[in-house]
């Protein structure tokens, strides 16, 4: 099974307020707020770490999950992102300004 | 009529705007359309007016967008370029006179959005609560102003809000509230553009104290916000035209900072002037950290 790997797009304006992670598609002004979980994955999404790997160290590590249910429950989270163009997804490494960076 | 050219200052929010035009009729408009705005101040932008048959009539949606550091504002009625380098625009029109008012709320827009401020689909007020009589709470009894912006779909109540204000509340907008960062947090000024009202804003500007979400309902009350949900209702409101992810990203930031310094409630008000009681008594509280 080959790996995802995602980053976050350069069109969107991130903040955290009073504990929760507010991202906003800037081209459109989409808006959306991040649940722990998902900012989590948000802040990992380097462009060069598999997402499997993320969701083993960030999501598993830290919170009660089932592993195959998070697994499962991230892809279903940026496939959605993705659509609404807060996150790129690739079968390959990525690059670009949010690669490789960690917020 | 068309004559010599000739020019008027209209300062909204602190922000003076110069018109000149060759045409005296339309001048003559804008200067009672914007009595109580007219200035003497030296102009930060200078728009040059021009009146052309080529711009047609027409409702379109605006598009606002920028090329290098040229802005083009475009809608059925008019045409114009500003450069902000230069602090001159260009604005070719038909003779429709909502073209100027048009053109002013997307340069404040722009302007605003730069500086950390904002224009609000909202009605604004000042509460100087001095002049209030017949034993009003403690807290009622300040010297300082007050001004308090209450936002909404069309329809949740900003009309009828302002129609139901008490003789010492200073209406600033019962359309579009205008919104600048101060010293200590966000000032709210008067604007001379008005909704259903059609009364323009008293040209004056006090601290804000809150900014309320309104619905109707059968009891006045007040209710918290969740900081995401309101950052959420505070976009979806605030008026901004430009097709630019740099500008955008700056009002995002914007509408983050005002949440965490401003309290942001619902408001459910039953109409009749008691909600002005709620209103008068509410504050200082914490916005949201």
């Amino acid at each position: 099974m080959s790996e995802i790997y995602i980053s976050r797009s350069t069109n969107i304006a991130a903040r955290m307020l009073a504990g929760e992670m507010m991202v906003m598609n800037s081209k459109d002004s989409t808006f959306f707020t991040l649940n722990e979980v998902a900012t989590a994955i948000w802040q990992a999404a380097d462009g060069r770490t598999p997402l499997r790997d993320i969701v083993n160290d960030q999501v598993c590590a830290q919170f009660e999950i089932d592993s195959e249910q998070a697994q499962a429950d991230a892809k279903e989270f940026v496939n959605d992102l993705a659509q609404h163009g807060i996150l790129l997804v690739s079968d390959r490494p990525l690059s670009g300004p949010h690669a490789g960076e960690v917020p | 009529m068309t004559g010599t050219p000739s020019h008027c200052v209209v300062e909204i929010g602190g922000i003076p705007i110069a018109l000149h035009t060759n045409d005296s009729d339309f001048l003559d408009r804008v200067r009672q359309r914007y009595a109580g705005f007219l200035s003497t101040s030296p102009a930060e932008v200078e728009l040059d007016f021009v009146l052309s048959e080529r711009v047609r009539r027409g409702e379109d949606d605006v598009r606002v967008h920028r090329a290098d550091s040229l802005w083009t504002f475009e809608r059925g009625d008019f045409e114009a370029r500003w450069d902000p380098r230069s602090g001159r625009a260009e604005v070719r029109k038909n003779p429709n006179p909502y073209a100027f008012d048009s053109v002013l709320r997307i340069l404040h827009s722009l302007i605003l959005a730069g500086r950390g401020g904002f224009l609000l689909h909202a009605a604004s007020a000042i509460c100087d609560s001095t002049s209030t009589t017949e034993g009003p709470p403690a807290r009622y009894q300040t010297a300082e102003p007050r001004a308090f912006l209450f936002s909404g779909v069309s329809g949740a109540g900003k009309t009828t809000l302002t129609r139901l204000a008490p003789p010492d509340v200073t209406l600033l907008s019962d359309e579009i509230s205008y919104v600048r960062p101060s010293r200590d947090g966000y000032s709210a000024f008067g604007t001379p553009f008005s909704g259903e009202l059609a009364k323009p804003g008293e040209n004056c500007s006090a601290p804000v104290t809150a900014l309320f979400f309104l619905e109707k309902g059968l009891e006045n009350r007040i209710d918290d916000l969740p900081p995401a949900e309101a950052v959420r209702r505070l976009m979806r409101n605030i008026l901004f035209f430009a097709e630019d992810r740099e500008l955008v990203e700056r009002v995002f930031a914007t509408a983050c900072d005002f949440v965490q310094r401003v309290p942001i409630r619902r408001l459910t008000f039953y109409p009749d002037s008691r909600v002005w009681e709620e209103i008068g008594n509410f504050g200082p509280v914490p916005a949201h950290v």
